[in-house]
């Protein structure tokens, strides 16, 4: 076809009119089950490091400081107890630079289990701090940071790291004992 | 084009003229995805899916739109059957989502699928483009399983995530790293460009 001004605006007009179109009703079409989706993961995230809750903590949730920024926080009861607290964390020193872990504090602030939400780790390596592919964060569980240094053993600390992959292990640190500092100083006072 | 066999567009793409192998396009989600042989899979099937798709409707609509904007066009085409793909493997079934949420935009760049609707498809009827889509679409799977399946048995001792007990420890890291994913990738691609010259002799 031949190229004018007036051709080629029309064209381009059409093929994006249609597109942006299209894109909407998929858009509205898929909304409500991306949300769900998003909804469960978490649920399922929650479910997995809080002990056997009741209530709805996605609904209750709020923000505590940490550091100039801030943690999302989750009370997990169970009949108006409360059994567990999660807090979502981060780090920005793993070696994929930024993942986020989601912490289950015992109300007493013994960990009761720790999970990877998102990360970029090397596959192989630095993924064995994934849930799904090895069982090496389950050191964490029913440890109490107060007397467990969340350090790699090469900083003097007390968690085992992964074979060739420190820098994950040492950000996997890093990310749990930035949800503990804030569970002491902000969420551990309310619950007296 | 001269008339050629269908089954001939069709098989065009998955050795003559494999798109990762012979014409070396799309180079970035191969070496980035297949770091296990089910990645490269998965990749492989949604770049399939937007292949064809796009491949449709370009040469649909080739004779609509004018030469100086098929660029801006196709590419609008295939960003719309990508962002389609994204929601919905996001909204029905995200535990692939999960897996393979990160190389999904990246069709949108990968050069196979602006490649064979500028060079196949603005020129083809829909039937032959789907065919051709169809061809490259497997060709770039099957290499992208195979550079997977090689990195992961060596880099790990597994495939498709079944343990293969290969290594004492976690087998050789280099393949799982970028490094190996090059070395894995040079040695497969003049395997093949040797086969292929072997075979068009013969």
């Amino acid at each position: 076809m031949k190229s004018s001004l007036l051709t080629m605006s029309l064209s381009l007009l059409l093929v994006s009119g249609v597109s942006s179109a299209l894109l909407a009703y998929v858009y509205s079409l898929t909304k409500d089950p991306i949300a769900q989706a998003n909804n469960q993961k978490k649920i399922d995230a929650l479910s997995q490091v809080l002990p056997e809750f009741n209530n709805e903590p996605i609904a209750e949730c709020y923000k505590i400081p940490s550091d100039g920024d801030s943690l999302t926080c989750y009370i997990g009861k169970k009949d108006d107890e409360i059994v567990g607290i999660a807090i979502e964390t981060y780090t920005n020193i793993a070696f994929g630079g930024h993942f986020s872990v989601i912490v289950g504090f015992k109300p007493d602030g013994t960990i009761y289990n720790t999970m990877i939400l998102e990360h970029k780790e090397t596959p192989g390596l630095g993924d064995k701090t994934d849930k799904e592919k090895s069982d090496w964060s389950n050191q964490f569980n029913d440890k109490d940071p107060n007397v467990f240094k969340l350090k790699v053993k090469k900083d003097g600390g007390d968690v085992d790291a992964i074979t060739a992959a420190t820098i994950s292990s040492r950000a996997y640190c890093d990310a749990v004992s930035r949800a503990y500092n804030s569970f002491i100083q902000y969420v551990k006072p309310t619950l007296q | 084009m001269e008339s050629k066999s269908k089954f001939s567009i069709l098989t065009n793409g998955i050795l003559k003229e494999n798109p990762t192998f012979i014409m070396i396009l799309g180079t970035c989600p191969t070496l980035g995805t297949t770091t296990s042989a089910f990645n490269g899979l998965g990749m492989g099937v949604a770049t399939l899916f937007v292949l064809v798709m796009s491949n449709i409707f370009i040469s649909l609509l080739k004779n609509l739109i004018p030469d100086k904007v098929r660029i801006p066009a196709y590419i609008v085409v295939i960003a719309t059957f990508v962002t389609i793909v994204d929601l919905s493997m996001n909204a029905y079934v995200p535990a692939l989502y999960k897996t393979l949420g990160i190389f999904i935009p990246l069709i949108v760049v990968n050069c196979i699928v602006l490649g064979r609707a500028e060079a196949f498809a603005s020129k083809n009827s829909v039937l032959d483009s789907t065919l051709d889509g169809i061809g490259m679409g497997i060709g770039f799977t099957l290499a992208l399983v195979m550079i997977g399946g090689i990195r992961e048995i060596l880099g790990s001792g597994k495939i498709f995530g079944l343990n293969l007990h290969l290594f004492p420890g976690d087998g050789i890291l280099v393949f799982i790293l970028a490094p190996g994913g090059f070395l894995v990738f040079g040695y497969l691609m003049a395997l093949i460009i040797n086969l292929n010259k072997k075979l068009q002799k013969s």
